[in-house]
């Protein structure tokens, strides 16, 4: 993709008394000359590569506000102790794969739906999107008065019918879940413009062939859009799932990860114990947070890029 | 390009904790100025109602008595985001150049010796020797009351008391057939409002006085980290008292979600009748229910002993001077402490908010209208042995999750005994990072 792009701006740098084109030879892929890349290395080495290492000093310390004491890998033993862990860990995954997979099956449904000849398309397009611009604090907050179990809209219009609406948040075997939903009506419109972009992108001619063929929308969609829109549903799968594993900040405005530790996730019993000034304890629970994350995203990405080469 | 690609989000994680610590060291001191004798000090308060009005109150006070001194209060959340901030601007040498924050173990976390300047001065000596010693670390006293002393106890409906016929309760035994009968008559009987998580506590930090009745040594015992919550009856009864209100179906029926403003509305309202809260939160009532300020009174959490009743008080929050003040800044940061521990401050404050109990300087007496949960208050403060200080105010070790487990325990998601065995382990953690010896 850099190539066309590489080349006309290499032009310019190679006017300098600097020798920069012969640099070419030097890396593999090096359209640019070395200290062309210096300025992107030394921010990201300061604020994210030296920040990592040094994280991972830390997490092996009893850290407090002026002082730090080397430990081991106590903090390690202490934070798999942990009562909420267990529970986090769990509602981590549930949280991650419940609103990966929701956002790719709304957002393609919805994608379709938006890239057909409808009324008012501009306009749809863009009321699904709105959720994703809004604060997610604001979500949160909102929401939580919404699913309110007594003054809620949503259980009052559910009495309106007869029916007794469950406490949302409040109710520690379901908490998680009403977050996970509001994830994902917030969250979906992004999946969705991700697929439109996707399906837009499939040349009309698979279309025509199919429509001389006699193929039914069904196999339209079964057969040209799910299997060419791949790089999408790989792009949204990744994107969400991240997103769900260390999801923190509309838990923490909904529930803050009550009623109990019934809603916490790992990211937000990392954040408590930074509030209680737990800095070593809380740094150890990034460390494993970046390799749980790194494990469990690898592999998927892995076998999803796998299969889009086969393709 | 694939690497970094699937690298970034995850090093982002990792990343930004720390980053954030890095960037926010960046942030350099406040340049209030102080050209031409005139000098600006910010004092940061939290931002509940009581803590800005006192603080505008005094800074007002002051600033026409010396008119060269503007202090500009500034405004943090309260409770945990709260300590967030507190501990960071510290760490960061960021701090406004007075600040307001707990007294007790929280003060304690903050390792003043470190981070704060030790007070100095006659007025020193006046302060209520319960306050001073919740402001102390390594016989230097760094902090002046802001705020009064309150009660931790259970709030309760005096017209509805009196319409079913009850009296205070002495035991927890009649504070049981008290509830019994309430909710008989169709009332709440015990408010709870997990929706503000720390509101859960009450029933187990407000039963300390019966613990110190029964093992007087308990709070140097846990200090030691030889004493337990969990193996020791008298101290897990608080534990056993929160299941029991929820167990007994005496709580409201939106408990898992209101509020504490919610539950001082039914208090005042008399849809609830007894609610085990902090006495602070009576400034709600004075500003949105003012008719009903004295149809509320106050007791303390019952024991097993009626001989032996009495009352769990709170350390007033204390003003602090950072160790980064310096300067004209210092000497004027160092009048204003002294200006509000004074005779003159302390009316200052009174003015300012309806006292909530009594103040945490000699010297300094409350106006005889105050109201009856102050009066409540005051029966069991001015009577010998009737009121002890929190746990909190005795030893340094409180773990910071037992909002949440206590919101478990009272809404029937863990038991008592577990409830306090999970604590034990908590409160560790708080006692490793402190770097006390026995743990």
């Amino acid at each position: 993709m850099a190539t066309v792009i590489g080349k006309a701006r290499v032009e310019e740098p190679a006017a300098a008394p600097v020798k920069a084109p012969r640099r070419k030879h030097a890396g593999i892929q090096s359209h640019y000359p070395f200290w062309f890349y210096l300025p992107a290395g030394v921010v990201y080495a300061v604020l994210f590569l030296v920040p990592t290492f040094i994280a991972f000093y830390f997490s092996l310390t009893r850290w407090g506000l002026f002082s730090q004491e080397f430990i081991g890998l106590d903090n390690f033993r202490q934070f798999f102790n942990e009562p909420g862990l267990l529970q986090g860990l769990k509602n981590s995954l549930i949280y991650g794969v419940i609103t990966s997979a929701l956002k790719v099956v709304l957002g393609l449904l919805l994608a379709v739906l938006l890239t057909s000849q409808i009324i008012a398309r501009g306009w749809l397009r863009s009321v699904i999107f709105f959720p994703v611009l809004v604060s997610t604090i604001g979500v949160g907050i909102t929401f939580t008065i919404l699913m309110n179990p007594q003054q809620g809209l949503i259980n009052k219009t559910l009495e309106v019918f007869g029916i007794h609406g469950p406490g949302w948040l409040t109710n520690p075997s379901l908490a998680i879940y009403s977050v996970a939903l509001v994830d994902v009506w917030k969250g979906v419109g992004l999946a969705t413009v991700i697929y439109i972009a996707g399906i837009v992108s499939i040349p009309r001619d698979y279309f025509e062939a199919a429509e001389m063929d006699g193929a039914t929308a069904f196999e339209r969609f079964r057969h040209i859009i799910l299997p060419l829109a791949r790089p999408a549903t790989v792009t949204v799968i990744i994107l969400s799932l991240i997103g769900g594993l260390r999801s923190f900040d509309l838990i923490w405005a909904m529930t803050g990860g009550g009623p109990g530790f019934s809603s916490d996730v790992i990211a937000s019993v990392i954040y408590k114990q930074y509030q209680a000034g737990f800095y070593g304890l809380s740094t150890a629970g990034n460390v494993i947070l970046f390799f749980a994350v790194t494990l469990i995203v690898l592999p998927i990405f892995w076998a999803l890029n796998r299969k889009q080469v086969d393709m | 390009m694939k690497l970094t690609n699937k690298r970034r989000p995850t090093a982002v994680v990792v990343g930004v904790a720390v980053a954030s610590l890095a960037l926010a060291a960046c942030g350099g001191g406040d340049d209030g100025g102080s050209s031409g004798g005139k000098v600006t000090l910010s004092f940061l308060v939290d931002n509940s109602e009581t803590s800005v009005a006192t603080a505008k109150g005094l800074a007002d006070a002051y600033h026409k008595k010396n008119p060269d001194v503007t202090i500009d209060v500034e405004q943090r959340p309260q409770g945990g985001d709260g300590d967030n901030v507190v501990k960071t601007r510290l760490s960061t040498g960021d701090m406004t150049d007075i600040f307001m924050y707990n007294s007790g173990s929280l003060f304690q976390a903050l390792n003043p010796k470190q981070t704060m300047v030790p007070l100095e001065g006659d007025y020193v000596d006046t302060l209520a020797d319960a306050f001073k010693q919740s402001v102390t670390a390594d016989d230097k006293v760094y902090g002046v009351p802001f705020g009064t002393f309150m009660g931790g106890g259970v709030l309760y409906n005096i017209p509805a008391y009196k319409e079913l016929g009850l009296e205070v309760p002495k035991t927890w035994s009649q504070f049981e057939e008290n509830s019994d009968k309430i909710k008989a008559a169709g009332k709440t009987a015990v408010i709870q409002t997990y929706g503000d998580t720390w509101t859960s506590q009450l029933l187990v930090l407000g039963d300390y006085h019966n613990v110190a009745e029964q093992e007087p040594d308990f709070a140097d015992d846990y200090t030691a980290g030889k004493a337990k919550f969990a193996d020791t009856p008298a101290a897990l009864t608080g534990f056993e008292h929160t299941q029991e209100v929820h167990d007994k179906g005496w709580v409201n029926e939106d408990f898992q979600s209101a509020k504490n403003a919610d539950g001082m509305r039914m208090l005042a309202q008399g849809d609830g009748v007894q609610y085990p809260m902090l006495t602070f939160a009576m400034a709600e009532v004075a500003a949105n229910y003012p008719d009903q300020l004295n149809d509320i009174g106050f007791f303390g959490i019952p024991g097993d002993d009626e001989s032996t009743n009495g009352a769990t008080v709170w350390s007033p929050g204390g003003i602090y001077i950072p160790a980064t003040t310096e300067g004209d800044k210092l000497k004027a940061a160092q009048d204003f402490v002294a200006y509000a521990a004074s005779p003159d401050g302390c009316q200052a404050q009174i003015e300012a908010t309806p006292p909530q109990g009594p103040m945490g300087v000699t010297g300094c007496d409350l106006p005889a209208d105050v109201t009856q949960v102050v009066k409540d208050i005051q029966t069991y403060t001015e009577k010998d042995g009737a009121s002890t200080p929190a746990l909190e105010f005795l030893s340094p070790i409180k773990g910071p999750a037992l909002e949440q487990i206590l919101v478990e325990v009272g809404s029937g998601i863990r038991d008592a005994k577990s409830g306090a065995a999970l604590y034990d382990e908590d409160a560790k953690k708080q006692a490793q990072q402190l770097g006390i010896e026995g743990w």
